[in-house]
């Protein structure tokens, strides 16, 4: 437990620090959306690396969070910080009612009902003209506030989005070493033998669902006040393939984890640049070299790397890296 | 190790530089289209021809002396990536101006991003919300629906035909124009008598169309982008329909006419002048940089220029002269923009002021149909 504490605070100083040798450069903005990206990554493995349940439709909760906040302050005249609360309620109930007919179905069965719940959001987007502004978007969100401190600057919003993002961190790790986290492990590896253990799996894998969804949503909302302009596009199909690819990457039930994947799969597209028009087959290699030799993720396949390389190369360059 | 690295480097430095003539720094030009992704039909051209301006203004030696350098990234058309490339290009890149997005969505959404930074911005997207309200520090070269609408709708008033079924794409392009078809019908007398939508990636447009050709109007006018309405081209034979249908400006290639075949005889659309420039006459204002683009595109990609390279031509020529004539700061160039007067490009005639900038008028679109898998202007 000790250990743990000090791993957070380690990465959490990190997270601090971060913007200071970048000075405000243009990857301080990306690392605003390495944040939000983790959080979503973040909750879906609670509900697919902890609890055994797949998502394909996490972006229809994150648009859902996008879109409340931006129609209740746009349409509404609502306090942001306000419409955040309502929205992520909104959504919790709406999760709460949905999870109990989703998640009695199992495997592809439960994709497909997932994947359905995000072109339906995504379709409601596009349709409801008045409200949302349809394809063409909603602009003029306003920015968050906190009295006079306005978040209207990329090192602002860093902090804000992060500070949500560590909250989620440490909520997530306590959640997973206490006994409900043990029950949902429990679950994944046998729902039967859980059942029999006394725990009550189908009430369990709702309230996971749920809070996974909640915490895409606060994402929403922090989202559509950072960019104050949203189109349905960003909540597409595609994305939420995106956050589960990023789940996968980073290592299937590991809180760290889901971090390095929304980082990797973000920064990656930057790095990948230098090739121009091959970015995209070079992207897909590491993907699949990736997938295929560390099935464990970043989070497993990193040390094992270091591992390999470590007793070859004692006392070299490897440590200044 | 360390040594031997910065002693190569070091001298591949010299290297560059004594090859390198010690001119002035090159100025800086970001660009964001969407080369990959649903809206690489806008993104690839767009792009093609940017560079190609750039390397054709180089070879004439520059602007006032100094080369252009060109940095173009790709948005994929994705709203989130295209405002952290817009602050790459404004932050690391410190680019004295912005071209592009291709699409509204993009624009839309990196339109912050460059008010904030004071950064010129100009769109290559047609979205009328784009240039309305006059926002100080973006232009778009990309001609608004409101004049492509108003283009047919005054065809349909010189023939006498008053009844109309629009049939639109639920997508940004779409919905725009099924706003101005419906806002200008009063205006010219025009009645809707049925308002359908289709999805992008629909492959039938039979139902609606049977709906339609209940409602017996005069005229049908399609609005999307392709494929859609080359499947609703197919759709309309197989059903024999025989009223005269009219797409948007959004299909104004020869792609169109490749994906519709035969079923494209007939149809009729605005478009900007570049599908006909031969057919123009000599006194048209444009007919000598449409010639000029569509020759060079042909050099140098063996492909035909359309109308949406165009927007990045109009893009970087006006830029071109916004720097010879205001210098290479952001501000000058903005004001310098902003005083353009009658430049006559690829989507028509700029005429930029402190309140418009988007700078087109009706003049911009010609309404073009299609005889014998080829264009004809429509008298």
């Amino acid at each position: 437990m000790r250990s743990d504490r000090i791993k957070f605070l380690a990465f959490a100083l990190v997270v601090l620090l971060l913007p200071l040798p970048l000075s405000g450069g243009y990857l301080t903005n990306v690392l605003i959306f390495v944040g939000i990206n983790g959080v979503l990554a973040l909750g879906l493995n609670l509900l697919l690396g902890y609890a055994g349940q797949i998502s394909l439709g996490q972006a229809a909760f994150f648009g859902l969070g996008a879109y409340g906040s931006g129609v209740l302050t746009t349409q509404f005249g609502f306090n942001p910080w306000v419409a955040m609360v309502v929205v992520a309620l909104c959504v919790a109930l709406f999760a709460f009612a949905l999870g109990f007919p989703v998640l009695r179905l199992k495997g592809h069965y439960l994709a497909m009902a997932t994947l359905g719940v995000g072109v339906i959001a995504n379709i409601a987007f596009n349709e409801t003209v008045d409200l949302t502004g349809g394809p063409s978007g909603l602009s003029g969100i306003p920015n968050l506030a906190i009295g006079t401190l306005t978040f209207d600057s990329d090192l602002k919003n860093y902090y804000l989005v992060w500070c949500f993002a560590l909250g989620m961190i440490l909520l997530s790790l306590n959640l997973v070493n206490s006994r409900f986290g043990r029950a949902l492990r429990a679950i994944h590896d046998s729902e039967v033998a859980a059942r029999v253990m006394g725990v009550n799996a189908r009430l369990m894998k709702v309230q996971v669902f749920t809070l996974s969804a909640v915490m895409s949503a606060i994402m929403g909302s922090l989202y559509c006040h950072v960019m104050t302009f949203i189109s349905p596009t960003s909540f597409g199909f595609s994305f939420s393939v995106e956050i589960l690819t990023m789940v996968v990457i980073g290592g299937l039930g590991s809180v760290y984890g889901s971090i390095l994947g929304a980082l990797l799969l973000t920064l990656l597209p930057e790095m990948l640049r230098t090739f121009q028009d091959y970015d995209i087959i070079v992207y897909g290699l590491l993907l699949v070299t990736m997938t295929i030799y560390m099935p464990g993720g970043l989070v497993e396949g990193i040390p094992a790397l270091f591992r390999l390389i470590m007793p070859t190369k004692k006392g070299s360059e490897v440590g200044n890296a | 190790m360390k040594k031997l690295v910065s002693t190569a480097f070091a001298s591949l430095a010299l290297f560059c530089m004594s090859t390198a003539a010690l001119a002035a720094p090159p100025i800086k030009i970001g660009a964001l289209f969407a080369v990959t992704g649903p809206a690489s039909f806008l993104g690839e051209p767009e792009r093609n021809t940017a560079q190609m301006v750039v390397d054709e203004i180089n070879k004439a030696g520059g602007v006032k002396g100094r080369k252009l350098e060109l940095i173009t990234y790709d948005t994929g058309g994705d709203a989130t990536k295209a405002v952290q490339l817009a602050n790459k290009l404004v932050k690391n890149d410190q680019v004295v101006a912005i071209i592009g997005p291709s699409t509204t969505g993009d624009t839309m959404a990196v339109i912050p991003v460059v008010e904030k930074a004071q950064v010129p911005l100009i769109s290559c997207s047609a979205g009328i919300k784009i240039t309305e309200p006059v926002k100080k520090w973006v232009f778009k070269t990309a001609q608004n629906d409101t004049l492509a609408v108003a283009r047919i709708y005054e065809q349909l008033k010189k023939e006498k035909k008053s009844k109309v079924a629009i049939l639109t794409v639920s997508d940004s392009f779409g919905s725009s124009g099924r706003e101005q078809l419906k806002a200008q019908a009063k205006h010219f007398g025009i009645q809707i008598v049925s308002d359908d939508t289709y999805g992008p990636k629909d492959t039938d447009m039979t139902p609606q169309l049977t709906k339609i050709k209940s409602a017996k109007p005069d005229a049908i006018i399609c609005w999307g982008t392709n494929p859609g309405p080359a499947v609703i081209a197919r759709n309309a034979k197989q059903l024999g329909l025989a009223i005269p249908l009219y797409m948007s400006h959004g299909v104004s290639s020869k792609k169109f006419i490749e994906l519709a075949g035969d079923a494209a005889e007939g149809i009729r659309l605005p478009s900007g002048k570049v599908l006909v420039a031969d057919l123009l006459p000599k006194s048209d204002k444009q007919k000598g940089s449409l010639l000029a683009f569509i020759k060079d595109y042909q050099n140098h990609y063996r492909a035909e220029g359309d109308h949406f390279g165009g927007h990045a031509w109009d893009a970087m020529m006006l830029l071109k002269g916004a720097i010879e004539r205001g210098g290479d700061t952001p501000a000058g160039i903005r004001n310098a923009l902003e005083a353009t007067r009658n430049f006559a490009g690829i989507g028509g005639v700029f005429s930029y002021s402190a309140k418009d900038h988007a700078g087109l008028t009706k003049d911009a679109f010609t309404l073009v149909e299609v005889r014998k898998k080829d264009w004809v202007l429509v008298k």
